[in-house]
């Protein structure tokens, strides 16, 4: 049996979880406060996944950019990509907090949606 | 002018007292803000992981704030922006200026500061070396990518492992730059160990523990630093040093409450915490001035913030409508071993409801640890906790039967102490 140990990163309070491995199977996992944390720990073992938040560009708007974010976390290993698909689009006000920015992005089944409101300048 | 409650500062402490306010009655209310869009420092605050506690969602800064700015604006709460607060009184006459009105003097019954705090900079550390462009603090470099859409730099080292160095760390890389490293002096980050995961691990990114710079070089610009690994004393091992070259050094040295307006009225502060010594109402030892967010001590987590928002805005209402207990013994708080300071420092139990909420930090790293509170030699409250570092706020919860000695009358004061096993 091998030991994992895993700092949960889903809420702040960053709870220390320990995953027992068979081989590739999980066997048991500990250290968890919440259902969310135990969910955390079998994605980081099988295939992990992260919230991607960063800015767009803006054009005419108050402020030169406006921050968004993956609605929900995706695969860690498509975030590089995603930021260069971000990279190719230009927002024009009005926006609101929570309009989706990019549907579906990377055919991961998950939108982007913006996290501040731009208003004309 | 004049109001019942005048609030100072937009960010997330002055809106949640506001809208706590309002919601406990209060109508005639005014916040002034120096920013020409409220929400303050969650504005640039881009990443998630705000509002777990508040509205069980993950949240980035910008969205946590404006669930409260709709509530202000619903509300119809009167808020005064490009406005800045130059000074306040004892008798809780506020002065303040902005374009339209010049130098205005707003009577307030009731003054609750949410003026949040400021970046140390680099004459607060004092590192030799020349002074060329490309050194700035974490904050100016968060608000320039995230909400100015400017880069700082290309090649960059941060020394510093707070948490808005570590988050910065990770916006730079998606922004395309290299993040050389990140140098922190102690022995362990003062970050959240999620930051450190999500913000250096996952892009292989070296911390550096107990390292610093010794030496910044460049004429015009940075063009690189020199860092040492440093002793038990804090001292330079220079046979370590090691020269990284770079173009940006960004500086995440800690903060520091924003408390000269504090000062101007005759308010105490805490020479360990930098903010105002408050009583379990959040009141300051000027009568009706009450405190609350990173004026009064910085906090890593914007929920607790608003908790303590909501907090300081009941009692600026129980104040003006006399129901605050003036008299009544003081109950003193001590930081005892192990605990670098608690607050709120006193306690006045006429006023406790339930229980009393004691927010600490620890002096250094602990496992498998306990909390204890003393009163005199009488152990009154023993909590286990899993790990303790002085980058994790602690929060100890006292219910008011605790407070009580044996013959039943309020001790005189009460310890938190670390107890190691
Ligand atoms: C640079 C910086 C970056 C941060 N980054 C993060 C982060 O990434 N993640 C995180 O969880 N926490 C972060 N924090 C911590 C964050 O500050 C708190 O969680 C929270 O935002 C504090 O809220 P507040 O309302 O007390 O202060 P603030 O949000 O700082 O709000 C204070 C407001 O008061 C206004 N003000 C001050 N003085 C005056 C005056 N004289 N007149 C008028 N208005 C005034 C300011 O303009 C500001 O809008 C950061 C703090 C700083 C300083
Ligand atoms: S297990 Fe639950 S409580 Fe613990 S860090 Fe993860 S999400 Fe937070």
């Amino acid at each position: 049996m091998v030991k994992r140990e895993l700092t949960c990163i889903v809420c702040p309070n960053g709870c220390r979880l320990v995953v027992e491995m068979e081989g590739k199977e999980i066997v048991n996992i500990t250290g968890y406060e919440c259902k969310r944390g135990l969910k955390y720990a079998e994605d980081e073992i099988i295939a992990p996944k992260r919230t991607l938040t960063t800015i767009v560009k803006a054009e005419m708007g108050h402020l030169p950019v406006v921050s968004v974010r993956t609605k929900e976390p995706i695969p860690k290993e498509l975030i590089g990509k995603a930021v260069l698909e971000l990279s190719k689009i230009t927002l024009k006000p009005p926006i609101n907090v929570g309009d989706i920015v990019v549907k579906n992005i990377l055919d991961t089944g998950v939108d982007v949606i913006a996290t501040r409101n731009l208003y004309s300048k | 002018m004049e109001y019942d409650i005048v609030i100072i500062g937009a960010g997330p402490a002055g809106l949640g007292a506001a809208v706590e306010a309002y919601e406990k009655g209060v109508r005639n209310i005014l916040i002034i803000e120096r920013d020409s869009y409220p929400g303050g420092i969650l504005q640039q605050c881009i990443h998630n992981g705000f509002g777990l506690i508040e509205f069980k969602e993950e949240l980035s800064g910008p969205e946590y704030a404006e669930r409260f700015i709709e509530k202000v604006r619903k509300y119809g709460i009167n808020m005064m922006l490009n406005t800045m607060v130059l000074n306040i009184s004892s008798d809780k006459i506020v002065k303040a200026v902005n374009q339209e009105n010049g130098v205005m003097e707003i009577k307030a019954k009731a003054i609750i500061l949410a003026m949040g705090c400021r970046e140390r900079p680099r004459g607060a550390i004092s590192i030799p070396g020349t002074r060329p462009a490309g050194i700035f603090t974490a904050g100016t470099a968060q608000r320039y990518v995230n909400m100015e859409g400017y880069m700082p730099g290309k090649e960059i080292v941060i020394l510093g492992s707070g948490d808005i160095g570590l988050i910065m760390a990770r916006r730079f890389t998606l922004e395309g730059a290299t993040v050389k490293a990140v140098v922190e002096l102690m022995p362990y980050s003062s970050g959240l160990t999620r930051n450190i995961v999500q913000c250096l691990d996952d892009f292989g990114i070296p911390l550096l523990l107990s390292h610093t710079v010794i030496e910044i070089r460049g004429k015009e610009r940075v063009e690189g630093v020199t860092i040492a690994q440093v002793d038990e004393n804090k001292k330079p091992i220079l046979s370590t040093a090691k020269y990284i070259s770079c173009d940006t050094l960004i500086l995440s040295v800690g903060l520091i409450p924003e408390n000269e307006l504090s000062k101007s009225a005759g308010i105490m502060l805490d020479p360990v915490t930098g903010g105002p010594l408050v009583n379990e109402s959040m009141e300051t030892n000027v009568e009706g001035i009450f405190a609350c967010g990173n004026v009064l001590q910085v906090h890593d987590l914007v929920d607790n913030v608003t908790k303590e928002a909501r907090l300081a805005a009941d009692s600026a209402v129980k104040y003006i409508n006399k129901m605050l207990i003036k008299e009544g013994r003081h109950i003193d708080v001590k930081a005892g071993s192990g605990i670098r300071y608690v607050v709120p420092q006193m306690v006045n139990y006429e006023n406790i409801d339930d229980k009393v909420k004691f927010h600490m930090r620890p002096t250094d790293v602990y496992k498998n640890a306990y909390i204890t509170v003393k009163s005199g030699d009488k152990q009154i409250i023993r909590k286990k906790m899993q790990r303790l570092t002085p980058g994790e706020m602690i929060l100890i919860d006292v219910p008011k039967d605790k407070f009580l000695s044996d013959d039943l009358s309020p001790v005189g004061e009460i310890t938190f102490e670390v107890e190691v096993v």
